[in-house]
């Protein structure tokens, strides 16, 4: 990998502003995306800042009755949570069917949403890719294109959001904290904090260069059945085709996320409205405007199929 | 020694040692991690530097520039070597593609330079650096449109007019893609020169087809080189032959003066090296009404690089089922994929992945049951040639256990369901030849009675060291714990290597014959004749003397050699091979289309087992190899720029274990005489054969959906299966 420089900083302050100081720097957490994209020359950043000394790994209760999750608390320790076990389950669940223990055991919180596509395009440093090296093209768009999305994306880029636990945060309406050099702080919705491709795939989030992510907060918990389901070609060890979150109340109402299908954990709160109706109502109105290539058609029935078993109570 | 006439008894059908279930005598240092693997050999040449390659990023064109500079001046960096520097390097007369040289780019990832620096990372970040200037030229990536030619296959009787005749008939194309070996380790070599003299430790299943084709690639004389290649982290046909790995260690090694290590980096393992072809099959069978096939026909294309053979897929067809009436053609185009190659059980993996299914269909047809099918259309003699028998054939016998033990008890299809589940059960048959190669060996007596064992033949994880070991054990009247073998190394006597399922028949019969020739030696010495000595619990008796070994050999080790080649009257006479039959219980989501598997089952015909436990692992391995092809491992073909998209281990999926359902294995109680001296024939092919169409049809009868194109994913199920009702 490139050589880079290195520094470990104290408080989110110092971090943010390692950021803004050092053109080209990146956080690093866990690094179980980031080292592995840095060996293959896809990621080249010359400076990283390492934050696992923030102390952000606790996970608090906000005044509100949510729950308010350190940036650093690893996926392995949110998932066993007993709060989050008992109150929002769809978490836990979505967490653990994600990676391996390993991982799971390294792998942060903030790390976790901003982990990259698996694009095959993108993997590849001699292919044209959009979002690796702006400007030179998509090969996914005439190339293999199984994992990739049917909704979301653009001429420039057909790249799936990867992950598993912001598909269910998404569904929980879950919001992110973040702080910047100057101190400031906000709350960016997570639909609102990714981004689509559009003619920049290269930007997939909201976060500006000095920003770093402190927490992530849930709402007060919802109740309902939360049932997450992930499809893949194998049983396990694998990036979901289709992955589903459903929160489902008792009177047939809901809202449900789905992964695997788009650039973002893909959510539309009108189709959450036609839970009632089944799952055909609801798929037809969150993928409306579906753009799928021949090789990811499936996705589209799948999604479908994946949620009507959700739907008729044979999730688990 | 010549095996020319079927085996009689002698020593090694006393089965003390050989037959019986020991662990593998490697295990302990593989489990401790010190069995030293090809890229760990720290200790074999002092200041290693390391080799990172760069591949070329088109399929098919020339490189105009290659801009080494910023690369050349990153830290660490010692030299490079460039594909320009040189001249194409010769083609071995076991590659398709040369390795290495020269300007033009004959498919994706085709090495084309070498960082060498003082560390890894230094040298692949280094790599990263270099600029490539092609003139891309237009590629054949798409098997359907590019030119073809066609193998020469004997047609038998007019199979036109009886299929056109036949009373019940099955007609369908059947699609495998291609599929990469993916084994653990990847290809990996250290070379180092002395002089003239060239020693490459290296990751190979054939040592000697390794040193050959060194020879020429690097217009060496074979008196200067020797390959060394002890333990092998899997092969699975990757490794049968020279690949860049070694060939750019050696150009590396000589071009800095010293020694040079390289790995090839997982993605090389899909485009840089073989991979096995994708294949379009179209099956025939007519039948009369009663389900005796009159007429089969199994016509095969695959792609490969000008000058390769592709997969053939219909070897097996010619032999498995009877039939007056036999069609086949193998077609080959000639395509700028990178190089399809042998890969574990080539040819009938791909072909009986088809044929299986086809034969699951004709069933259908004809109205009978699969396994009764199957039975009604076994045959004892080669079709094509009916005075030529099987030296022996239980295939009947395989499905009829199978049937029995597995309780077989298939519904109609679609009509068995638990809960979402949607149950079903498949059958296939295996077939692989068994077929031998000349296998040397050397065996020392040591003066403390222990004897040392010595054959280039190699262990890719099958057991070579167990069943070598077991056999001189067997030989010499001694146990296992008293012999030592020491393989993989071009110094000791050539052998079969591991390739084709030949390795442990061929192999164990090089060291049949060199013990035969120390048993001989060891008699001489004593004054007796050989055929009466009996050797035995570590003592030779001759008459009424009685000796131990280390008496015998007290003064000086007594080193023996010898070669065992087998006559053509295994061939002339015999058609030798294996067969299986194979059960699965498969359950697929009725929403999904996921499956699962519930139980496999194998029962194998494959000659006398050498040891239960290590043929078994070979057999389950396999297995899961075949679930792997069943369900889930393609690599994704991007047409538009020649190369397999998915080149690394999340992309191109392999089964995990979560994957794999409770395995059984029966090996029926046969002994070939035909076969070889043990009475043995392959078996890690066997295990392979077949499985896939099991689980196909499997998902069949559970769905009633038939997918004909492999991988079975749930795509291919879940748009002809009916969306479960609410409740």
């Amino acid at each position: 990998m490139k050589s880079f420089s290195y520094e470990r900083v104290a408080t989110a302050a110092e971090a943010a502003s390692a950021l803004g100081r050092t053109k080209g720097a990146k956080i690093i957490a866990g690094g179980t995306n980031l080292l592995d994209l840095m060996k293959l020359g896809i990621e080249a950043p010359d400076h990283l800042v390492d934050v696992n000394g923030l102390g952000l790994d606790k996970i608090e209760e906000t005044a509100e009755g949510g729950l308010r999750i350190g940036t650093l608390v690893r996926n392995t320790d949110m998932a066993a949570d007993a709060r989050i076990r008992a109150d929002y389950p769809l978490l836990t669940r979505a967490v653990l069917a994600g990676a391996s223990g390993q991982l799971r055991n390294k792998a942060t919180t903030g790390g976790n949403l901003l982990q990259r596509t698996r694009c095959p395009y993108f993997y590849d440093t001699a292919m044209p890719c959009n979002k690796r090296k702006p400007g030179s093209g998509c090969a996914a768009l005439s190339g293999a294109s199984r994992q990739l999305a049917v909704i979301g994306g653009s001429e420039a880029c057909i790249a799936t959001y990867p992950g598993d636990m912001a598909v269910a945060m998404r569904a929980l309406d879950a919001a992110v904290e973040t702080v910047r050099a100057d101190g400031t702080t906000r709350s960016i919705p997570l639909d609102q904090f990714y981004h689509l491709p559009g003619t920049s795939p290269d930007v997939e989030n909201d976060l500006a260069a000095d920003e770093l992510i402190t927490h992530v907060t849930l709402p007060a918990p919802v109740g309902g059945e939360q049932t997450y389901t992930k499809i893949r070609d194998r049983a396990s060890y694998a990036f979901a085709l289709v992955s589903v979150a459903v929160i489902r109340h008792s009177d047939g109402s809901g809202r449900v996320a789905f992964g695997g299908m788009a650039p973002k954990p893909w959510r539309a709160e009108e189709a959450d409205a036609a839970m009632a109706k089944g799952a055909e109502a609801v798929t037809e109105i969150a993928f409306a405007g579906a753009n799928p290539t021949e090789d990811n058609a499936f996705k589209l029935p799948l999604a479908q199929r994946a949620l009507a078993k959700i739907l008729h109570g044979k999730g688990e | 020694m010549k095996f020319d006439h079927p085996a009689t008894d002698g020593p090694a059908d006393r089965q003390n040692v050989l037959g019986k279930p020991h662990k593998r005598i490697e295990g302990p240092l593989k489990v401790t991690g010190r069995a030293p693997y090809a890229y760990e050999r720290h200790d074999v040449a002092p200041n290693q530097l390391v080799g990172y390659p760069l591949g070329a990023g088109i399929a098919k064109g020339r490189i105009v520039a290659m801009d080494l500079e910023a690369a050349k001046a990153a830290p660490g960096v010692v030299d490079i070597l460039s594909t320009l520097d040189m001249e194409t390097l010769p083609v071995a007369a076991t590659n398709v593609a040369p390795l290495f040289g020269g300007d033009e780019v004959r498919h994706y990832h085709q090495a084309i330079a070498l960082v060498i620096a003082e560390t890894f990372e230094q040298a692949r970040a280094a790599a990263q650096m270099i600029r490539v200037e092609y003139a891309e030229t237009v590629g054949r990536f798409d098997m359907a449109t590019a030119d073809t030619e066609d193998a020469d296959i004997p047609n038998i009787g007019d199979f036109d007019t009886a299929f056109a005749e036949a009373e019940v008939t099955s007609d369908h194309t059947y699609t495998t893609p291609a599929q990469s070996h993916a084994m653990m380790e990847p290809h990996a070599s250290i070379a180092q020169w002395q002089g003239e003299k060239l020693v490459v430790w290296t990751s190979n299943q054939m040592i000697n087809w390794a040193k050959k084709a060194l020879v020429t690639t690097l217009s060496l004389d074979p008196e200067n080189v020797r390959v060394d290649s002890p333990y092998i982290g899997g092969g699975f046909g990757s490794k049968l032959f020279l690949r860049s790995d070694a060939v750019m260690a050696a150009l590396a090694a000589k071009k800095v003066g010293q020694a040079v290590k390289v790995s090839l980096p997982r993605p090389f393992i899909f485009n840089n090296t073989t991979h096995r072809s994708a294949t379009v099959q179209r099956i025939r069978i007519g039948m009369a009404k009663d389900g005796r096939i009159k007429a089969i026909s199994h016509e095969n294309l695959s792609g490969t690089l000008p000058g390769g053979a592709g997969e053939d897929a219909t070897n097996q067809t010619r032999y498995f089922y009877a039939g007056d009436h036999r069609k086949f053609l193998n077609r080959i185009a000639t395509m700028d994929l990178p190089e399809s190659n042998a890969m574990r059980a080539p040819g009938e993996a791909s072909g009986l992945m088809a044929l299986e299914i086809a034969m699951d269909e004709a069933a259908e047809a004809a109205g009978i049951d699969p396994v009764r099918f199957r039975i009604i259309n076994d045959t004892q003699v080669d079709p094509e040639n009916p005075e030529r028998r099987f030296s022996q054939r239980h295939f009947i016998e395989c499905l009829e256990r199978g049937a029995a033990e597995f309780g077989w008890a298939p519904t109609a299809p679609a009509m068995r369901r638990e809960g979402r589940w949607l149950v079903g059960q498949g059958v296939a048959g295996g077939y692989r030849g068994s077929p031998v190669m000349p296998s040397g060996a050397r065996v020392r007596l040591q003066p403390d009675g222990r004897l040392i064992v010595e054959t280039d033949m190699t262990d890719i994880g099958t057991g070579s060291y167990t069943v070598l070991g077991q056999t001189a054990a067997e030989m010499l009247g001694l146990s296992l714990d008293k012999i030592e073998v020491l393989l993989g190394d071009s110094a000791f006597p050539v052998s079969a290597g591991s390739g084709g399922q030949w390795g442990a028949t061929s192999s164990t019969g090089g060291v049949y014959a060199a013990c035969m020739a120390l048993r001989e030696q060891i008699s001489k010495q004593i004054g007796a004749d050989a055929d009466t000595v009996d050797f035995r619990d570590g003592l030779v008796t001759a008459g009424n003397r009685t000796m131990t070994l280390s008496e015998i050999a007290a003064g000086k080790e007594i080193i023996a050699e010898d070669k065992m080649e087998f006559g053509e009257f295994r061939k002339e006479a015999y058609e030798v091979a294996t067969f299986a039959s194979h059960f699965v219980e498969v359950a697929v989501d009725a929403y999904t289309g996921e499956v699962r598997l519930r139980r496999m089952l194998a029962v194998c015909d494959a000659g006398r087992i050498l040891n239960p436990i290590t043929a078994r692992s070979q057999v389950i391995g396999a297995m899961t190899m075949g679930v792997g092809a069943a369900l889930m491992e393609h690599m994704e073909l991007d047409a538009t720029r020649g190369f397999f998209a998915n080149h690394d281990l999340a992309g191109y999926e392999v089964p995990v274990h979560a994957d794999i359902p409770d395995q059984e294995v029966i090996f029926l109680d046969t002994a070939d005489a035909a076969s070889s001296p043990l009475k043995a024939k392959g078996v890690g092919e066997l295990g392979l054969c077949g499985v896939a169409a099991a689980i196909a049809n499997a998902v069949y009868n559970a769905t009633g959906v038939r997918v004909r194109d492999y991988p079975v994913t749930l795509d291919k199920v879940i748009d002809r299966l009916p969306m479960p009702d609410a409740g």
